[in-house]
């Protein structure tokens, strides 16, 4: 992955720069020893790597607006970090920019029951702002796999996601506003306790911008009330084709389950060697689950269970109890870790129209095939997001390059059927060069015209989201190498 | 009247104009009547171009009709979940509401409170910007985060920064029943308490309405029958301390309910300008009653506030600094030029709205001063 020289300028003033920093902060929020930035090396995509100039720790949005002050006067890139979850190189820094990490903006501001909104800063965990409102029976939707460790702030950078958006949607849906910090150090407040916005949705570009125009720094998020219970079952199919059948025909019966998850026949052995789920072997699996109270969900999950019948199914599984709700969800939740004993392996997340599932599954076992590198799909079905997990091994020379070619002839293919090249992990720099497959360089110039307006000098976030090639002229007219 | 019938069509005007336009769908919604310049409208691009109820989506051209799509998405059980507002009556005005409309304006009803706002539900689009350019953004998956989100930015835009051409949707089933708790004789201050602890249950309230007019909150649930028959009878219960209630199960009765509440209909025909909060629910009797409105209606749980007041009330000096905006829906062209349809923003943000603008419309030409 192409990545922008450094700017030599910007690493020979570092030691201004750092004594800048160190003095507009308190003792211990500069990290500028090169031990100590190596922890800032590299996100979830641990590939790529490369240690920042200097990485600063604030405690307060004044501290980020002073930081970003003094980045725009030196003309320093900024690399905005949550907690370094981001599977796209969201947060890879350059070797002449601050890594800015909101780890230590993790406060509870204000929790509003009557309105139904929490504030928090942008540190906290995604699992802990609902575990700040569950004991008074609340919760905060959007679920990422990563949610005990990943921040709201790369929440928000990248409108995550997670298993449960069938029903509650995803971040975007979710925030009600934001207080964020631009470049030139200026603070804004968008959006707030009320439900739209005053004049142009200013909130609905902010969300997904990988931090590219600000830095969050709080967050009003939407709690709802947790329903009274949910229930999964399983379902096993012996082909991919009619385990998408059943999905299409449940949604059309008018379930709305709150997930419907899809795993197929690699998937499901790799998961049962390693969690012992007791998952039947079949070509695919669901797991569906719905909520309400207990005669709410007997309702839902009869309709489910008549509509997977006509499928004939090869295995019918409803939990009975908390314990076989678990089990069901247990090989599901371990499916990562469970194709990452087998090897090292690239998850991607491509989304699809969910009619075309089958063809989808069958090319990506046709060209698993070619490439010679095996691939287990678990994903959500009810949406179409795929997470193809390609396995490949790290120390053969050539094989990560092997594994990425293949990465992108099955995002090609996704974008082909017509769909997206990320549904919830972003672009970042791992699908950036892609972008041209999806859009035209109208479609890219009106982003980037965006960004101008945000941040004319192109200083944060350095080389994500948009191919070097198609920024090539607004860096070069800025002066800034990143 | 400029009716182009493309999108191609359509980027030849934009791209050729010599002076500001006026742009519309339906002309229903009277945001027309707010800019200068040449009008021009959208509703000769129609048709359903894909619609795939297995997928829950469908993709429609911008001035196709809001009833046709209706009506298709019936044909298979489904519906617009946004329940989008029709402005004609509350308005006095005629024609068809389009959905290029709808999104544009992000128009939703009463069960935005539960499921979300129209701009929630719009997955893709494409438009023509003020250069003539068509550019298109998301797509038609539910979950895309492929670049910056453009479909937001554009939707409820008023085409300040581009005319729809194309909006792709995410829709939903229909549902089997619905019903309606009735609460009578609440104050403002009780019944915003009585919504709130509604939409706090977990019984999945899909609309919280109240009108002072008839004294009446209303709460509307919907799902399976079964289903809303146990959740109306948990709900009654909850709200026991704030009054009586009485039931109302009949699906035509509720749906007439809250066509009214979605259409504000209880303001139409009577003199005064109509004005639309967007505010924190428990800050909402406050606000309505420093306004000094001769008639308020409250929806989302009051998340949202319809006052009608006396011709040529400056609403926004009168209610001061607070949370939220007010939007100027209908009055005479003097009241909406004086005090402007949209709350000024704060400076910084109406810097970057100004900015955003001049870079998808450079030459100043779509629906100028609308929007500040």
């Amino acid at each position: 992955m192409e990545m922008p020289k450094p700017n030599p300028e910007i690493l020979l003033k570092k030691a201004r720069i750092v004594s800048r920093l160190q003095e507009a902060l308190y003792d211990g929020a500069v990290i500028h020893d090169e031990a100590e930035t190596r922890a800032y090396e590299c996100d979830a995509l641990s590939a790529y790597r490369c240690p920042p100039l200097c990485a600063v720790l604030p405690s307060s949005t004044e501290e980020v607006s002073a930081i970003l002050k003094i980045c725009h006067e030196e003309g320093v890139p900024v690399v905005p970090r949550g907690s370094g979850t981001s599977l796209a190189g969201g947060a890879l820094p350059t070797a002449d920019a601050v890594i800015l990490g909101v780890a230590r903006l993790n406060a509870v501001l204000e929790t509003d029951y009557p309105n139904r909104f929490i504030r928090v800063q942008t540190g906290r965990t995604n699992l802990s702002v609902t575990g700040a409102v569950e004991t008074d029976g609340f919760f905060y939707a959007p679920d990422p796999s990563s949610q005990l460790a990943c921040a709201i702030a790369g929440n928000i950078a990248m409108n995550s996601g997670g298993a449960h958006c069938l029903k509650y949607g995803v971040t975007t849906n979710n925030l009600l506003g934001v207080t964020m910090v631009l470049m030139d150090g200026t603070v804004v407040e968008v959006g707030g306790a009320h439900m739209d916005a005053g004049g142009i949705d200013l909130l609905g570009v902010i969300c997904g911008s990988e931090g590219q125009l600000g830095v969050v720094t709080e967050a009003t998020l939407r709690i709802l009330p947790k329903p009274e219970g949910a229930r999964p079952v399983l379902i096993g199919y012996d082909s991919n084709e009619v385990a998408g059948e059943c999905v299409s025909d449940i949604i059309k019966a008018g379930v709305l389950p709150v997930a419907i998850e899809f795993m197929d026949r690699p998937c499901i052995e790799a998961t049962e060697a390693f969690a012992h789920a007791g998952y039947p072997m079949c070509e695919a699996l669901l797991i569906i689950e719905v909520e309400g109270s207990p005669a709410e969900i007997d309702e839902q999950l009869a309709l489910i269970k008549e509509i997977a019948r006509r499928h004939n199914p090869v295995e019918l599984r409803e939990a009975q109890d908390a314990d076989e709700a678990a089990r069901i969800w247990l090989g599901r939740k371990s499916a990562f870790g469970a194709m990452g004993q087998i090897n090292d392996y690239m998850c991607l997340d491509g989304t699809i129209p969910v009619s075309a599932l089958p063809y989808v599954l069958r090319r990506i076992g046709e060209m698993s095939r070619e490439y010679g590198l095996g691939v287990g799909n678990v994903f959500h079905a009810g949406d179409g997001n795929m997470h193809p997990l390609i396995l490949y091994d790290a120390n053969k020379p050539g094989d990560l390059e092997l594994c990425e070619a293949f990465g992108a002839d099955i995002l090609k293919l996704c974008v082909e059927v017509g769909g997206c090249l990320t549904g919830e992990h972003g672009v970042g720099i791992e699908k950036r060069d892609l972008m041209v497959v999806q859009f035209t360089p109208e479609d890219l110039e009106a982003q980037m015209r965006v960004k101008d307006v945000f941040d004319p000098d192109w200083l944060l976030n350095p080389a994500k989201v948009f191919p070097l090639a198609s920024s090539a002229t607004r860096r070069a007219a800025t002066g800034v190498a990143a | 009247m400029i009716r182009p019938a493309s999108e191609e069509d359509l980027a030849g005007v934009v791209a050729g104009a010599k002076g500001p336009l006026s742009i519309q769908g339906g002309g229903t919604r009277g945001f027309a009547d707010n800019a200068e310049g040449e009008r021009l409208t959208t509703s000769g691009i129609t048709g359903i171009t894909l619609y795939e109820p297995g997928a829950l989506t469908l993709v429609a051209r911008a001035g196709t009709p809001v009833e046709e799509i209706r009506e298709r998405l019936a044909r298979d059980n489904q519906r617009l979940p946004f329940e989008p507002m029709d402005h004609r009556a509350l308005l006095g005005t005629t024609g068809e509401p389009t959905i290029g409309g709808v999104v544009a304006a992000n128009i939703s009803g009463p069960r935005r409170v539960m499921v979300g706002a129209a701009r929630d539900y719009a997955l893709g689009l494409r438009f023509v910007d003020g250069r003539g350019m068509v550019i298109r953004n998301g797509g038609r998956v539910m979950k895309n985060v492929t670049g910056y989100d453009l479909v937001k930015l554009l939707s409820g835009s008023y085409g300040t920064l581009g005319i729809l051409t194309e909006v792709s949707l995410k829709v939903l089933p229909k549902v089997a029943a619905s019903a309606t708790i009735v609460l009578g004789g609440l104050s403002d201050d009780r019944a915003v308490a009585a919504m709130a602890a509604a939409l706090g249950s977990p019984f999945e309230v899909s609309g919280a309405a109240h009108d002072p007019g008839t004294g009446e909150t209303l709460l509307r649930l919907e799902g399976f029958d079964e289903s809303v028959r146990y959740r109306s009878e948990r709900l009654a219960e909850l709200l026991k301390t704030f009054a009586p209630s009485r039931m109302e199960s009949d699906a035509d009765v509720v749906a007439k309910l809250w066509a009214a509440i979605r259409d504000v209909t209880a303001f139409a025909g009577k003199e005064g300008d109509v004005w639309r909060l967007s505010v924190k629910p428990s800050d909402a009797p406050d606000l309505v009653g420093r306004s000094g409105a001769k008639q308020s209606l409250y929806d989302w749980g009051g998340g949202l506030v319809w006052l009608r007041c006396d011709d040529g009330t400056d609403l926004r000096a009168r209610l001061a600094a607070f949370a939220g905006h007010a939007t100027l829906i209908r009055a005479n062209a003097q009241t909406r030029r004086g005090l402007g349809i949209f709350q000024p923003e704060p400076a910084p943000l109406a810097r970057i709205s100004a900015g955003l603008r001049a870079q998808f419309d450079p030459r100043g030409i779509l629906n100028p001063g609308m929007m500040g």
